[in-house]
């Protein structure tokens, strides 16, 4: 499973890695955790809104910060093991 | 787009109705007890004299942070709730493919309701740009966001009441609309970035799903959450300094250097506040007291509008995807676009 992290690197964006991270940690899962910075990469997944959070390439939360509990059950029917 | 995610607020739609009156009942009771009991904490418990200058003051400042954060998280929850499912996303497909007047109509008014944190503007322009949304109706949508938001109407119609809120929100518009037609005239692409125009633009699944309502409530709580947690501190701030011009700075400063007489003090006013960066949060109060200290209409418009509007910031973060004659341009157009405004209203009010 790869998560990306769609952000400019602004305090919502920090918010959303560690959440995440909390997130996959609870699930116990093992994944990769990347950040994207760059605006141009941003915009190439529709996302004008940041933060955003791309699963195995699929947008599945952008505009808000989510808490770690709300990133757990969007994660949690996505697990492929 | 979200996936689905339990609900916080839970419960059936008619305990939440329920909820929402208790809600409301409880607001209405606080803003008519602010004032009375801001006199009964000061005047009757702590026994000071009310009269006093710095007492005045400091109950001046309570009474007015108090009402302006009620204000503030009722009408952004109830903006949130009829908004829940306008995102810039959305924005950018109602945008695209319409007349140019049509399109700069709707992008400064849909600038004004949307929201959108500042790091999110880069983003945005490429994404609106990049998905042939033109530059002018993108810059028209930039122009009113910052300019025109609820937390400056529920500011500016606390403080100015609501003759000046509305001309305040009509010059607004109107500056986004006519620097946008202005930009659209102008074949500016030139002088935005190369890589804005190769970036790939993803359009995101338009979903079907409409919102439930314990989902719209929660949407707005959130709203709510991160917008009051932005701006309290500007309100605080914004109040402490107002309060400070109300009490300190003597009337006549003001009436001889920024009346109606003075056409430079609308120039003045504008062009220091543009490098300024402050939301409407942290500047109305602040000019309220310039107003209420004899500052003309027109100049405490300008200063304020310049202040919201650009900002050094936001010419760094712009400067990622314009090229300088466009960043300057744009900045200078607002600026004069701004300095306009001031004089007109200088006139009328």
């Amino acid at each position: 499973m790869n998560i990306k992290v769609l952000g400019p690197g602004c305090r919502n964006c920090v918010t959303l890695e560690r959440v995440t991270r909390e997130a996959v940690e609870a699930l116990g899962i093992e994944v990769e955790i990347e950040k994207v910075t760059d605006y141009a990469a941003i915009a190439g997944y529709g996302v004008m809104s940041t933060p955003g959070l791309v699963v195995d390439g699929e947008v599945v939360l952008y505009g808000r910060v989510p808490t770690a509990a709300q990133v757990r059950e969007i994660l949690e029917p996505l697990v492929t093991r | 787009m979200t996936a689905p995610s339990r609900s916080v607020v839970g419960g059936s739609t008619g305990r939440l109705v329920a909820a929402l009156l208790t809600a409301a009942t409880v607001w209405v009771g606080l803003y008519a007890l602010n004032e009375v009991a801001w006199d009964t904490v000061m005047g009757d418990w702590l026994g000071l004299d009310l009269s006093h200058r710095v007492v005045d003051a400091v109950h001046f400042f309570l009474y007015d942070v108090t009402k302006i954060l009620l204000l503030l998280v009722g009408m952004i929850f109830v903006i949130g709730l009829l908004r829940t499912t306008l995102r810039p996303e959305r924005v950018r497909a109602f945008l695209e493919g319409k007349p140019l007047w049509l399109s700069l109509g709707m992008a400064a008014v849909l600038g004004a309701v949307t929201p959108f944190c500042s790091c999110s503007s880069i983003p945005l322009f490429i994404g609106f740009v990049a998905a042939g949304v033109p530059l002018g109706v993108t810059f028209a949508f930039l122009i009113a966001s910052p300019l025109v938001n609820e937390v400056a109407v529920v500011m500016l119609a606390d403080l100015f009441g609501w003759q000046l809120t509305g001309a305040y929100v009509g010059a607004g518009l109107g500056i986004a609309v006519v620097v946008g037609w202005i930009f659209s005239r102008l074949h500016l692409e030139r002088w935005v970035e190369d890589f804005v125009f190769a970036a790939p633009v993803a359009k995101l699944g338009a979903d079907g799903h409409r919102p439930t309502l314990g989902e719209r409530v929660e949407a707005a709580l959130e709203e709510t959450r991160d917008i009051v947690g932005r701006v309290w501190k500007w309100v605080i701030v914004g109040v402490a300094v107002g309060a400070g011009v109300h009490g300190w700075v003597p009337t006549e400063f003001f009436a001889t250097y920024a009346g109606p007489d003075n056409p430079f003090a609308v120039v003045v006013a504008t062009v220091v506040g543009v490098p300024l960066y402050s939301n409407a949060a942290g500047v109305i109060p602040i000019a309220e007291a310039l107003w209420a200290k004899g500052m003309a209409t027109g100049t405490v418009m300008a200063f304020m509008m310049g202040t919201v509007a650009l900002s050094i910031p936001e010419a760094v973060l712009l400067r990622r995807v314009l090229k300088p004659p466009l960043l300057a341009l744009f900045f200078g157009t607002v600026t004069v676009a701004i300095i306009a405004v001031g004089l007109v209203f200088n006139i009328v009010f």
